[in-house]
């Protein structure tokens, strides 16, 4: 029972993810489409199933939703910030630094988030990560203290993320 | 006719937020003088400046036409593609060059744009 629960579903996740797009693309709530997309994420993930050798085990929905929200809320306040430095601060009073942060997050898809995070948020874009995945580069683009910037986003995502996936 | 009203009028506050910071990234993108620095304007357009003009798209759907759940995803979508445009940007100013020097990495050797193999040695010299 368990095995075939495994084979049909092997990413529960991405299943109800395509279900759910596919009700938004269609623009409207009917059985039929429910149906339909609910076949179409139990088909999709058993066709690409080998392509996800290691998947997360454990997502926390909750914290991920709350995970969520701290962003959408640190993308509007970043904005302000990050638009009033542009408007009213000089090119050669800014301060562009690149800032190394170690990395504690060892799954893939937890530091894909935390790259997408950083670059969402204005003032910071991720731009490469070190040839063993052990600590992420980053460009501010006015940071005087550099480790005030890295514990930030240590101590906000990383530690959140941690949680999330471990 | 009340929430009408309403929402006009929220619409044309969501629009009006959205235009502003689209012009502010419009400036930022003038205005900053090295390749990394412009980096950062464009990722605010992408997103305070288009989420506010499709929450004003999604207002006026539920209110004056159809309801219309497109917004939501081309927000999802937004926000998943962004920061890779961004990840590639600069990632090719680190192979021109255009860009202060690098600091070592904490626990490795060296970032991984600029780890080329043997192979292709020749072909990223002879380019720069």
């Amino acid at each position: 029972m368990r095995k075939l629960f495994r084979w049909l579903l092997p990413h529960p996740a991405l299943t109800i993810l395509l279900a759910i797009v596919w009700t938004l693309l269609q623009n409207e709530v009917s059985a039929g489409m429910v149906v339909f997309g609910v076949i179409l994420g139990i088909i999709i993930p058993i066709m690409t199933a080998r392509w996800w050798p290691d998947r997360p085990q454990s997502l926390r929905a909750g914290k991920m939703l709350a995970y969520c929200a701290l962003v959408m809320w640190d993308i509007i306040v970043a904005n302000v910030q990050v638009a009033w430095i542009v408007l009213t601060k000089r090119n050669a009073d800014m301060r562009p630094n690149w800032v190394v942060i170690p990395l504690d997050l060892r799954s893939p898809e937890a530091i894909t988030i935390l790259a997408g995070t950083i670059t969402l948020t204005p003032g910071t874009v991720s731009a490469d990560l070190s040839d063993e995945g052990h600590s992420l580069l980053v460009h501010a683009l006015d940071a005087d203290d550099t480790d005030a910037v890295r514990d930030e986003i240590k101590d906000r995502y990383e530690r959140r993320l941690k949680e999330i996936f471990e | 006719m009340t929430l009408q009203i309403i929402a006009t009028y929220a619409i044309a506050i969501s629009l009006l937020i959205g235009t502003i910071f689209t012009l502010v990234a419009g400036i930022g993108l003038l205005k900053l003088n090295t390749a990394m620095s412009r980096l950062h304007a464009p990722t605010k357009a992408g997103t305070v400046g288009i989420g506010a003009f499709l929450i004003a798209s999604m207002i006026h759907s539920w209110t004056f036409a159809d309801q219309s759940f497109h917004e939501l995803l081309i927000m999802g979508f937004l926000f998943v593609t962004a920061p890779v445009s961004a990840n590639f940007m600069a990632k090719v100013n680190i192979h021109r060059g255009a860009c202060d020097p690098l600091p070592a990495p904490t626990n490795d050797d060296m970032w991984s744009t600029l780890n080329v193999p043997e192979a292709d040695l020749e072909i990223s010299e002879t380019e720069t």
